[in-house]
């Protein structure tokens, strides 16, 4: 495994969170709470806005015009031989639609298993909003099939 | 179902059955959560890939799992969520969610549970082992 790529940085993109996309979000994942996709039930259980549901970080991160740039041109990655083996979010404040989040990550670690078969690679993960506040940490563990 | 405030280790929180995956909620949830990978929606590229069809985001059971929290308890209870993705889901696959409280805390004048979480299919196979820690309201809140 080439480890000079540790401590390589993805480009910080900032993602506008817009209530269609989350409405969408709810959509697709057959969301039946509310105040995930109606203003109005957002607003009287207290929210601002539409919030992001807890692992939607991870769909922000992904917003760019190639999701998976910076592990296939970055890191050499094949997208077909890569599984997802973990994630992990910490959460410090919540986000809402209307919120504009800066999110990069960071590869923090690399180790192989099965004699190198399975590379395993582990990305941290930083969401800031518009006022410079940490919102979430994201611990993304990827896999990586050889042979 | 046992109120947050009143819950032991052993407790369990609602289950959150969800309907089979088919090639729709792979084509909505590609879409909606930016995941283009076209592993997931592509027979093709799946093929080439080395897989015998497509098969779902790991992310979108994740989803799943974090309903299952947030029709529980506010989002805003919800201090850390994590997954190991354990095994593929099929088309077909039926994912039901559940979680247990496996440790209760005390961590900065706060009350907390740990719970443990998984995500299985309708053979029982687990797909996503988790865990979570949420925030107990203090009495009155």
């Amino acid at each position: 495994m080439n480890t000079a790529l540790l401590g390589s940085k993805s480009e910080a993109i900032k993602v506008p969170v817009e209530a269609g996309q989350l409405k969408f979000f709810a959509k697709a994942t057959g969301e039946t709470n509310p105040i995930y996709f109606d203003e109005a039930a957002a607003r009287s259980a207290g929210h601002p806005a539409l919030p992001a549901p807890p692992t939607f970080c991870f769909t922000l991160n992904l917003a760019r015009s190639d999701p998976f740039a910076f592990y296939t041109q970055g890191l050499g990655l094949d997208l077909g031989r890569m599984l997802h083996a973990a994630e992990d979010f910490e959460y410090i404040a919540p986000f809402y639609a209307g919120d504009t989040i800066t999110v990069f990550e960071t590869l923090v670690d690399m180790f192989e298993k099965k004699g190198g078969a399975l590379e395993f690679y582990v990305f941290e993960g930083t969401a800031t909003n518009q006022r410079g506040e940490t919102v979430v940490k994201m611990k993304n563990v990827l896999v990586h099939r050889n042979g | 179902m046992a109120s947050i405030e009143t819950m032991k280790v052993g407790d369990a929180l609602p289950d959150l059955a969800k309907p089979p995956v088919n090639r729709t909620t792979l084509a909505l949830f590609c879409g909606a959560s930016n995941d283009h990978n076209p592993i997931h929606v592509d027979i093709d590229f799946a093929r080439k890939a080395g897989m015998d069809d497509v098969f779902a985001h790991g992310m979108l059971s994740m989803a799943y799992l974090g309903q299952m929290l947030t029709n529980w308890v506010p989002q805003s209870a919800i201090r850390s969520f994590g997954v190991r993705f354990g095994a593929i889901t099929h088309l077909g696959d039926e994912i039901t969610c559940s979680g247990k409280v496996v440790e209760t805390f005390e961590d900065g004048g706060e009350s907390h549970l740990r719970l443990e979480l998984a995500a299985k299919d309708q053979k029982g196979e687990i797909k996503l082992a988790g865990q979570a820690v949420v925030a107990v309201p203090r009495k009155g809140e």
